[in-house]
């Protein structure tokens, strides 16, 4: 489990990360989200122990990362996959990181295999696509086979096979009970892949809790009908008191559900071409949260997804 | 985390790109081929002691030094450091163990380099006195293992200080081939001050005494005293490396 209580970054003035608190439990994944700049690489970094927090801590298991022993035991983290020396060979560049803890070259061969690099393993890392760095990235994380998994946006770079593969990885890692916590702006990647939410804009924590829980805040959308009887429908529905609009000869009914309509339209006899439930999705509830929070925004058009 | 583990860790960054073999390449046979021309083509009039055979010891400790610096400020660049700092978070012995690792490297390349040396110019002017007999001989060649494994903190340190590998290559460039030569210019006290610069006293303890004859140089402190003061500006120095170093921010 990962515990941040109070953690606060300043450089100078500026408060990068703003007294944030939150939990990202065992055997779920938990997805961090922000606007850009609004502190999350700041956060994990200071979660491995690579910046110091001006105040505030942030425990593994109850433990300080800079008070463990062997870390990559406990803790993966892959911040930034270009962190590497471009000459160097995939192999070798995770057989001095896997010497750092003590870990067998064995376990080198393992994870090479396990991101699927093998082939590649003998050729320099300055030659890799984004998408291989990523894979070394994450073949980095794994070493030590630790319990608690940090990932800074995983599937940048990646092709759609990468990106389904990196979704399939991080539940598999949360259903072995591990920690996985993962940043990302693809929302709907995000959607797919995380269980739990923590939500920050400008270094303040803005939401923590289920996808779920997070998705709900954004219903209260209505039902989407199309109909080719629609003045039946249309008289049925005013008679009944229900607020409705047309959009693109459809109507878009709130304040009744989709059982509701189907039996009025049923009574008045007005065939269903379509009757979809307009339920909230993670963009929309995500802009919602953060449209005030936006570190860098443009006006009208907030440009937070990538 | 132990000892072995991290020194194996910066044994095999070390080795593993091509930028420290090139710097070794280069810095022996730089220094060998130097001292060929030099005995091959300078007239000599029965000056040659063994210590003059070093005359190119401080190319190759200049070549060491930029390695060294590469070795520390380029992971700075990569963000292989930030790495090593995920993999030791205490950083203090990832750090030791870089500044071994480097040391040790340059020490090897210094004892080439000093060896090197001296059979070149042996094998040229055999006639010449160049025997190992004194303490003194085995000083001026042996001791270019020394003078490199300082050379090698020194530069770790520079990179470490520095993190950006063009300043610190300019730094300690602009130090080694203009600075060092050119205060001997400055009025009265010129000399002086350069009998206190750091490469001219490492070369007291294992190099030629060229300009100390040219200039008619008196040196304020004996070989072993020039080491002790060298080691300590190199000591110094990749301290100061690793104590910001483990503060600041990745």
């Amino acid at each position: 489990m990962i515990e941040a209580t109070g953690l606060t970054k300043s450089y100078g003035d500026k408060l990068a990360v703003d007294d944030l608190s939150f939990t990202a439990e065992v055997g779920r994944v938990t997805g961090f989200l922000g606007p850009n700049g609004a502190g999350k690489s700041t956060t994990m970094r200071m979660m491995l122990g690579l910046d110091n927090p001006t105040s505030g801590t942030v425990t593994i298991d109850g433990k300080a990362y800079r008070e463990l022993r062997d870390p990559l035991r406990t803790v993966g983290g892959m911040i930034d996959a270009t962190w590497r020396h471009p000459g160097r060979t995939a192999r070798e560049h995770l057989r001095w990181i896997a010497a750092t803890n003590g870990l067998p070259d064995q376990r080198v061969d393992e994870v090479l295999r396990l991101v699927g690099l093998e082939s590649v393993a003998r050729k320099r890392a300055g030659q890799f696509s984004l998408g291989m760095s990523q894979r070394l990235g994450i073949a980095t994380a794994l070493l030590g086979d630790p319990r608690v998994l940090l990932f800074d946006e995983p599937v940048n770079g990646l092709d759609p096979e990468g990106i389904v593969w990196i979704r399939k990885l991080m539940h598999a890692l949360a259903a072995e009970g591990r920690t996985v916590f993962v940043s990302s702006h693809l929302l709907p990647e995000m959607a797919q892949t995380a269980q739990d939410l923590v939500v920050i804009g400008r270094g303040k924590l803005i939401y923590q809790g289920t996808m779920e829980d997070f998705v709900g805040r954004a219903k209260g959308l209505g039902v989407r009908v199309r109909s080719p009887h629609l003045p039946e429908l249309r008289t049925a529905l005013t008679e009944k008191g229900a607020d409705f609009r047309e959009e693109d000869g459809a109507l878009i009914v709130s304040e009744l559900d989709s059982d509701d309509i189907g039996e009025l339209a049923f009574g008045a006899g007005a065939t269903l071409h379509e009757l979809k439930p307009l339920t909230g999705s993670l963009e929309q509830a995500y802009m919602q949260l953060t449209a005030e929070a936006v570190e860098y925004g443009t006006g009208q058009v907030r440009e937070v997804v990538r | 985390m132990t000892a072995a583990n991290v020194l194996r860790a910066e044994r095999i960054k070390l080795l593993s790109t091509r930028m420290p073999w090139w710097c070794a390449g280069i810095a022996v046979v730089v220094a060998l081929a130097y001292t060929a021309l030099f005995f091959g083509f300078v007239p000599l009039e029965g000056e040659t002691g063994v210590n003059s055979t070093q005359v190119a010891s401080a190319l190759g400790r200049t070549v060491v030094l930029v390695l060294a610096i590469l070795a520390a400020a380029t992971e700075f660049n990569w963000g292989t450091m930030k790495l090593t700092f995920q993999a030791v978070p205490s950083r203090v012995p990832a750090l030791l163990a870089k500044g071994a690792v480097v040391g040790a490297f340059s020490a090897l390349i210094g004892l080439l380099v000093g060896f090197g040396s001296w059979a070149v110019a042996y094998l040229i002017e055999p006639a010449a006195d160049l025997g190992l007999a004194s303490g003194a001989d085995w000083r001026a060649v042996a001791g270019q293992g020394l003078t490199f494994l300082l050379t090698g903190l020194l530069g770790v340190g520079l990179g470490l200080l520095f993190r950006n590998p063009a300043f610190a290559l300019g730094f300690a460039l602009v130090w080694t081939q203009l600075i060092e030569g050119l205060v001997v210019l400055i009025p009265k006290v010129g000399d002086d001050i350069y009998q206190w610069m750091p490469f001219f006293a490492a070369n007291q303890f294992s190099g030629p005494d060229l300009t100390v004859a040219m200039l008619k140089l008196e040196p304020p402190l004996g070989p072993w005293g020039y080491l002790a003061y060298f080691g300590a500006i190199c000591v110094i120095v990749y301290t100061a490396g690793l104590m910001i170093t483990h503060r600041r921010d990745a």
